[in-house]
C-alpha cells in the first residue's frame, strides 16, 4: 500500500509532447479512475507509472520514494492489461505463480497466495487450465488474480473491461470495487467509459488531448464540472451547451429567451444543462422543436433543436411517454442551481 | 437424389483408381531399388531385371552397413546425423536469437543488421562457395565436423520466419513479463520459446531434411572417406574406371540413406499437426 505521487511529468514521442504536465496526489488506498477520450493520453500516463514507459520530465512517486529510473518490478506495482496478456502456454496457475517464481518465493508460500487469490476470484475449479480454454470473463479474473498474489502497493488497470460484453462489463465493474475495498491497495484505472468512471471511482482525473480538465469526486465532476470538456464528457446523454450574453444573473440566448443562471456574469457565455434537468413547463422559456425521442423505459430522451436556432437539444423526461405527448414544440424550464456558466473563449467554469 | 450418390460412386472410384495409379509410378523406382538390394550382383545385371524381391536381403544390408564400399554406411549415416542434427538446431539456434534481438531491442544498426541478414537470403551456398572453402580451409575445419556444419548453420530464412512469428506475438505480453520481473533472457525462455514450439518443429524437419541431404558441401571438404556424408558416399560408391559397381550394395545403401528424413518427417508430423490444430494465441 502506498501513495503515488505525479509532480509535472510529461511525455513526449520523439517531437511530439503528449502529456502536457500532469500533476496528482493519490492517497493510500484511494481508487483513482482516469477518463477521457480515446489517444488522449491516459494508457501513456499510466504506462509511465507502470514503468513501461520513461518520463520525460517530473517527477513520479510511489510510497514517497522517486521511482522515475525503477524497472516495474522495482516499482511493486501490478498491471492488469485491455487483452489480459495471459501467458498462452501456461496453465492458469502458473500464469499467476509466474512473478512469484521469478522472485524466488518459496514454493509453499506461491501455493497458499495463488489458492488465496483463485478462492477470492471463484477460479479454483479452473488452475489447471489453460487461457485458451477460458470465457472472457474467466481471463479478465485471472489476469486480476495475477496482480493480486503479487501483494502490490499499486494497481494499475488498463481499460480492463473494454473486451467484454455489455452485460459482463456491469458484473465485472461491481466485482472490481469490491475487490478493491476489500484489499485497500492503491488503484490507478483508466477508462473510456464515463460510466466506469462515475462508478468505480473515488475521484477521477478527467483528461483531454494530455491535460488534465478536472481531478474530482464522481459527483463533484457531474455537479460541477471545471470545464466545458469534463461537463460534456461526464454524464449521459451528454449536457447540452447553448451560446448566450449574460447581464448579471440573466443569460440571453441566441433565439432571444431568457434564462436565469446560478453566478453573475457579463459578455458572451456557454450555458450548459443537463438534459435531465430540463423540466417539462408550458410557461418555461426553452423552446424545444422535436425531432425524434429514444424511450428508454425509465426515462424517454427528447432530441431535437432548440426554438427558433439550429442549436442542438437534448430532455431526458423521466418514466415512460408515448411518441404522440412528444410532438411539435415543448418548452421547458431550469432551476437556476442547475445551470452552469462556462467562458465562451475558454471554456472555463465561471463563478463557484 | 440416387443418381447423385451413384455419380459421386463412380467418381470417387475414378479418383482412387488414378491416385493409385500415380502412387505406383511414382513408388516404381523405390520399389526397384528395394529389389536390387535384395538379390546378388549376377542377378542384376543378368536382363531382364528381377520384379520380386531376392532372397539376399539380410546379406546386402549387413554388407553395406559394416563395410560399405570405401566406408561403413553406419559410419556415413551417423555423420550425415551429426551433420543434419547440428545444421537443424544450430539454424535454430542462431535464427532464434538473431529474431529475438531484431524484434525486441532498440540497438544502433537494428535495421542494417536485419537487411544485412537478409540480404544473405539472396546468396545460396554455391554462390559463396570458393570463399567459405578458403575460410574453413585456413581454419583447420577439413574433414571435420565444425567444418560440415558451420558455414551451413546461418540462415536468413529461419530468422525471418521466427521474426515474423515474434511480430504477431502481443508487445502487452513481454510488458506483462516484465512487470513479472522477467529479465529479457528469462522471457525468452519461459515465454517466447514455448510459444513457438510448433514452428520450430516445423523447421526442425525442414533444416533436418536441408542438412541430410547437403550433397556439394561435403563433397568438397571431406577427403577422408571416414568422414564422408551418406548422400555424397552414394557417389562415392560407384567405382571409376572400369571396374564393376556393387548395385546390391549401393542400392541398399540408397534405401538407408532415405530411412532417416522419413522417420522424422513422421515423427514430428505428430507434433506440428496437433500445433496446427490447436492454435494458440
Ligand atoms: N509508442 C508511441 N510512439 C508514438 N506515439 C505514441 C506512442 N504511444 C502512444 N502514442 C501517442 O500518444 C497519444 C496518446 O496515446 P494513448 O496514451 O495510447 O491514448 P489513450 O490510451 O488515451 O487512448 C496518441 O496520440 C498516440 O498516438
Ligand atoms: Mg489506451
Amino acid at each position: 500500500m502506498a501513495t503515488v505521487t505525479l509532480t509535472n511529468i510529461r511525455k513526449s514521442f520523439g517531437p511530439n509532447e503528449v502529456i502536457h504536465g500532469v500533476d496528482l496526489d493519490v492517497a493510500n488506498g484511494e481508487f483513482i479512475v482516469i477518463v477521457g477520450p480515446s489517444g488522449c493520453g491516459k494508457s501513456t500516463l499510466l504506462r509511465m507509472v507502470a514503468g513501461l514507459e520513461t518520463v520525460t520530465t517530473g517527477e513520479l512517486r510511489i510510497g514517497g520514494e522517486r521511482v522515475n529510473e525503477k524497472e516495474p518490478m522495482d516499482r511493486n506495482i501490478a498491471m492488469v492489461f485491455q487483452n489480459y496478456a495471459l501467458y498462452p502456454h501456461m496453465s492458469v496457475f502458473d500464469n499467476m505463480a509466474y512473478g512469484l517464481r521469478i522472485a524466488k518465493t518459496p514454493k509453499a508460500e506461491i501455493a497458499e497466495r495463488v489458492a488465496n487469490a483463485a478462492k477470492l476470484l471463484q477460479l479454483e475449479t479452473f488452475l489447471a487450465r489453460k487461457p485458451r480454454e477460458l470465457s472472457g470473463g474467466q481471463r479478465q479474473r485471472v489476469a486480476m488474480g495475477r496482480a493480486i498474489v503479487r501483494e502490490p502497493d499499486v494497481f494499475l488497470f488498463d481499460e480492463p473491461l473494454s473486451n467484454l460484453d455489455a452485460k459482463l462489463r456491469v458484473q465485472m465493474r461491481l466485482e472490481i470495487k469490491a475487490l478493491q475495498r476489500k484489499l485497500g491497495v492503491t488503484s490507478l484505472y483508466v477508462t473510456h467509459d464515463q460510466v466506469e468512471a462515475m462508478t468505480l471511482a473515488d475521484r477521477m482525473v478527467v483528461m483531454n488531448a494530455g491535460d488534465v480538465e478536472q481531478i474530482g469526486a464522481p459527483l463533484e465532476v457531474y455537479e460541477r464540472p471545471a470545464s466545458l470538456f469534463a461537463a460534456q464528457f461526464i454524464g449521459s446523454p451528454s449536457m447540452n451547451v447553448l451560446r448566450g450574453t449574460a447581464a448579471g444573473a440573466l443569460v440571453t440566448l441566441a433565439n432571444g429567451a431568457v434564462i436565469e443562471a446560478a453566478v453573475d456574469a457579463k459578455g458572451p457565455v456557454i450555458v450548459g444543462i443537463r438534459p435531465e434537468h430540463l423540466a417539462p413547463d408550458p410557461q418555461g422559456p426553452i423552446a424545444l422543436d422535436t425531432t425524434m425521442s429514444e424511450p428508454l423505459g425509465w426515462n424517454t430522451l427528447v432530441h431535437g433543436t432548440m426554438g427558433g436556432t439550429d442549436s442542438e437539444l437534448v430532455a431526458s423526461l423521466a418514466g415512460v411517454h408515448r411518441e404522440s405527448e412528444l410532438q411539435g414544440t415543448m418548452r421547458f424550464s431550469v432551476a437556476a442551481s442547475l445551470t452552469h456558466l462556462f467562458d465562451a473563449a475558454s471554456g472555463r467554469r465561471l463563478g463557484g | 437424389m440416387s443418381g447423385m450418390v451413384e455419380k459421386r460412386g463412380v467418381g470417387l472410384w475414378l479418383t482412387h483408381a488414378g491416385l493409385i495409379l500415380g502412387v505406383l509410378v511414382i513408388f516404381f523406382p523405390i520399389w526397384l531399388a528395394f529389389v536390387a538390394s535384395t538379390v546378388t550382383q549376377p542377378e542384376i545385371v543378368r536382363p531382364p531385371m528381377p520384379l520380386l524381391p531376392g532372397d539376399q536381403f539380410f546379406e546386402n544390408y549387413r554388407e553395406a552397413l559394416v563395410s560399405g564400399v570405401n566406408t561403413p554406411v553406419a559410419r556415413m549415416l551417423a555423420n550425415s546425423a551429426v551433420m543434419a542434427l547440428g545444421i537443424a538446431f544450430g539454424k535454430i539456434a542462431i535464427s532464434l536469437l538473431s529474431a529475438f534481438a531484431i524484434v525486441y531491442f532498440r540497438f544502433p544498426g537494428r535495421q542494417l543488421f536485419f537487411w544485412l541478414i537478409f540480404l544473405t537470403l539472396m546468396l545460396p551456398v554455391e554462390v559463396r562457395i570458393v570463399p567459405t572453402y578458403e575460410v574453413v580451409a585456413r581454419f583447420g575445419m577439413l574433414n571435420s565436423y565444425p567444418g560440415l556444419i558451420f558455414p551451413l548453420i546461418a540462415s536468413a530464412t529461419a530468422t525471418f520466419l521466427f521474426r515474423q512469428f515474434f511480430m504477431t506475438v502481443p508487445d502487452e505480453l513481454a510488458e506483462a513479463a516484465r512487470v513479472d520481473g522477467a529479465r529479457p533472457m528469462r522471457f525468452f525462455w519461459d515465454i517466447l520459446l514455448p510459444m513457438s514450439r510448433t514452428n520450430i518443429a516445423a523447421l526442425f524437419v525442414i533444416l533436418f531434411i536441408y542438412g541430410w541431404n547437403q550433397y556439394l558441401w561435403p563433397l568438397l571438404i571431406t577427403t577422408d572417406p571416414s568422414m564422408n556424408t551418406i548422400v555424397m558416399g552414394i557417389k562415392q560408391m560407384f567405382p571409376s574406371g572400369d571396374d564393376v559397381a556393387d548395385w546390391p550394395v549401393i542400392m541398399a545403401t540408397s534405401l538407408l540413406a532415405m530411412l532417416p528424413p522419413v522417420l522424422v518427417v513422421i515423427l514430428m508430423q505428430k507434433l506440428f499437426i496437433r500445433g496446427l490444430v490447436d492454435t494458440e494465441k
